[in-house]
């Protein structure tokens, strides 16, 4: 059994990640900003065979909840072997442009709130020599482009703290997994029209689950995102620059 | 915006459509539901809502051409399990299958089942499903303890057979037409493994067929025929099933993941030689007298190539499956002549008797007496007019079609097959409608 800590829990896919969790027998506890969800996915994880299930009610951008939470879980649960970082939104770039006040709240969101648990959960995990840090990125960290540049910035400097992190916890035993999923079918991205680049949320969590069970560092979900995002970073900039993507 | 569907979950919806494939005309919207506490979402389009489950009605009882389709496979989470009494509670859009992965290591299965576990718990509500062992079992209905239905006008109903029964009964086989089954609580039935005894025995005509069968329903859970439609004298292999004992588990090995048909071929792969080809060769394979299997390739035969639907090809296929009482032996006789002298018959020709246990559903399809159910690939009018033969057997010996295979029959077949329609429409949320529903009651 692996005591997990979940953030963002009402999201798809760590919905689908922790449904995961719970099949294996894992205990868990949940974080999200919505009360009436959170209790409903702890008792489908209950059924389906979670050890033990806690929820708490924050939200993510309250940073001076944090300590408060971490201690909670780890009261629950008796200390974390996993634990993920899922929440996210997915701004309207347009929006942005025209206002400063939910462009920096965006980057709050996405990128500064992550890296405020990140920088608690590191020391805590530091100090016990095992256990691992995932965090869902997104493949549109690896290249600023004018449609979701916003988004791409904080999830962007999201994963260049964490290669940092991962650098200093190697030496102490602790995998720090930096998690980037293309494009995945949720309530995120409920607007955008469906192709077959697209994946559900289970084939990420499946993917979540090998990447942790693997000690890996950074990983694409599904796998062939990281040869697209090979060639999208072998583009000169002078040629990207022109391109509308 | 289509909301993802089908039973692998990975696949791209483009509109939804239902398992015959036949031409239809998409909904206006296709909304993905994800709460169970939500309002509904507001009606795009002509304005009515329909509930979506999985997509395996074959023809129109789960499309709404210009209204909105309420997909519930977001709907998706257990609610509570009693390991020691076999109750389940869970959202609609939970699939058999979802249940089955839950619940047969923990020694407890599906109190019945359809021939594929790719369906919801709502869609298995509203169709009121019947499996192998309804001769002993009933239909799905008998083991619905409860459920939770939400109306267009916001109302939430606890219904079970003591709590709003008319309600209960309206919604049970009620064709998602008095509003969204939204969570349920099941009885499941008890097993000692995954893994079925089977006694599999050719019979050689129908005289045949019904004494193997009356002498198995006094012995086995689990019975059903196969009948090859195109022999001269309809000729099949007789199957009997039981879950068998915890030992017999180590004996059979669970099923390797499932198979899709990627695309549909430009043209139906089902045609008069493939069938003819298909059909001796079936009968004649050497089935074992005696087997032991998993429960998957048991109950699910189909399930291992997904979307199996798509060898017919783009113009789609048609299921007639009729039930004719006891006392109709002629009319059966009759039926499989006509079929074999079409020589339109396909594959699938399933024979089971149904039993005495009634249906709780107003509108349930399960009488007692035989049903028969095949495939037949749509020829256009040469289809059509064969089915206009077999209605005219069907209404004559007084039996009737099941609605979550149909995509054609008479408005005046169905109201004459099922005498408690009057007594339903009352509880017809005036919000949902259906393009089964249009059809019926719009002929004449
Ligand atoms: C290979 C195969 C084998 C089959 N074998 C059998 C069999 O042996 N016996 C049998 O009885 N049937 C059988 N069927 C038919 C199938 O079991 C039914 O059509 C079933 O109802 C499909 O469920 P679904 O979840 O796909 O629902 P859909 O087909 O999407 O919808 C079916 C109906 O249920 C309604 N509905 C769905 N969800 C809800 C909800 N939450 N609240 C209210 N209404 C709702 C819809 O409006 C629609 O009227 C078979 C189908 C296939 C493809
Ligand atoms: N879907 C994609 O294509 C895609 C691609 C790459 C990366 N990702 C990333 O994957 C992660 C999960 O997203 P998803 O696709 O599963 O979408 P989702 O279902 O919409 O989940 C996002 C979740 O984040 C929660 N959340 C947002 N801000 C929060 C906050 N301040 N505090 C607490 N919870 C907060 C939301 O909670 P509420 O329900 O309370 O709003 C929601 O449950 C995100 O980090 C996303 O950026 C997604």
């Amino acid at each position: 059994m692996q005591r997990i800590l979940i953030v963002g829990a009402t999201s798809a896919i760590a919905e689908a990640t922790a449904r995961r969790f719970a099949a294996r027998g894992d205990a868990l506890f949940l974080v999200g900003r919505n009360a009436a969800r959170l209790d409903e996915i702890a008792a489908d994880l209950r059924v389906r065979g979670a050890a033990r299930v806690g929820c708490q009610v924050m939200d993510a951008t309250d940073t001076a909840a944090h300590a408060a939470m971490l201690a909670a879980a780890e009261a629950l649960l008796g200390g974390f072997d996993v634990a993920l970082i899922a929440h996210g939104t997915l701004p309207d770039q347009r929006a942005c442009e025209a206002s400063v006040e939910l462009t920096l709240r965006e980057i709050d969101n996405n990128g500064l709130s992550v890296i405020a648990l990140a920088t608690q959960l590191a020391n805590r995990l530091e100090a016990q020599g095992h256990g691992a840090l995932a965090v869902i990125g997104s493949v549109a960290g690896e290249r600023g482009r004018q449609s979701n540049y916003v988004y791409g910035a904080a999830k962007g400097m999201v994963a260049l703290f964490l290669q940092g992190l991962r650098n200093r916890l190697a030496k102490k035993g602790v995998q720090v997994l930096t998690i980037k999923p293309g494009f995945v079918d949720t309530p995120m991205t409920a607007a955008f029209p469906k192709g077959a680049l697209w994946a559900q949320p289970d084939d990420i969590a499946r993917g979540i689950l090998a990447a942790l069970d693997g000690r890996r560092d950074v990983v694409y979900l599904p796998g062939f995102w990281r040869l697209i995002m090979l060639a999208i970073r072998l583009i000169p900039e002078r040629l990207f620059k022109r391109l509308s993507l | 915006m289509p909301c993802a569907s089908g039973g692998s979950g990975r696949e791209r919806a483009v509109g939804l459509n239902a398992w015959g494939a036949l031409p239809a005309v998409p909904a206006a919207a296709e909304i993905r539901l994800s709460s169970r506490t939500a309002a509904l979402p507001a009606a795009a389009g002509n304005g009515t809502l329909l509930p979506y489950g999985n997509g395996r009605s074959y023809g129109d009882v789960c499309l709404n051409a210009g209204g909105t389709l309420l997909c519930t496979r977001g709907l998706d989470r257990f609610i509570a399990f009693d390991p020691d009494r076999g109750v389940l509670r869970c959202e609609a859009g939970v699939l058999l299958a979802d249940i089955l992965d839950l619940c047969v290591p923990r020694g407890w299965f599906l109190p019945v089942t359809p021939g594929t576990r790719f369906v919801t718990v709502g869609g298995a509500i509203a169709n009121d499903v019947h499996g192998k062992n309804h001769h002993g079992a009933g239909s799905f209905g008998c083991h619905v303890r409860g459920f939770e239905l939400l109306r267009s006008d916001g109302e939430r109903r606890r219904c079970s057979p003591r709590e709003n029964p008319g309600w209960f009964a309206a919604t049970i086989g009620g064709l998602g037409l008095t509003g969204l089954v939204v969570e349920a609580e099941l009885q499941l039935r008890r097993i000692a493994g995954p893994a079925m005894t089977v006694e599999n025995t050719r019979f050689a005509d129908l005289d045949e067929f019904f004494a193997l069968n009356a002498a198995a329903e006094e012995r086995h859970e689990y019975t059903v025929a196969w009948i090859d439609c195109l022999a001269a004298r309809p000729r099949g292999w007789f199957m009997a099933g039981d879950h068998a004992g915890a030992e017999a588990a180590r004996e059979v090995a669970a099923p390797g993941k499932a198979r899709g048909l990627p695309l549909t071929p430009p043209v139906s792969l089902v045609n008069g030689l493939s069938l003819r080809a298909f059909n001796p060769a079936y009968f004649h394979r050497p089935l074992p007298a005696r087997a032991t299997v998993h429960y998957v390739p048991y109950f699910y035969p189909l399930d291992g190539l997904l979307h199996w639907n798509r060898m017919y090809g783009p113009r789609g296929f048609y299921q007639y499956q009729c039930v004719l009482p006891a006392t109709a032996r002629a009319a059966l006789d009759e039926i499989l002549q006509a079929i074999a002298a079409s020589g339109q018959g396909s594959f699938l020709a399933v024979l089971k008797t149904f039993g005495p246990r009634a249906s709780p559903g107003l509108l349930s399809f399960p009488m007692p007496g035989s049903t028969l159910a095949l495939d037949f690939p749509n020829r256009g009018e040469a289809t059509r007019a064969l089915f206009t033969r077999l209605d005219a057997i069907v209404a004559a010996a007084g039996g009737r079609l099941y609605a979550a295979k149909d995509a054609r029959m008479p408005g005046a077949l169905f109201r004459r097959g099922y005498p408690a329609l009057d007594e339903f429409i009352p509880y017809l949320d005036p919000k949902f409608a259906s393009d089964f529903w249009r059809r019926i009651m719009e002929q004449e």
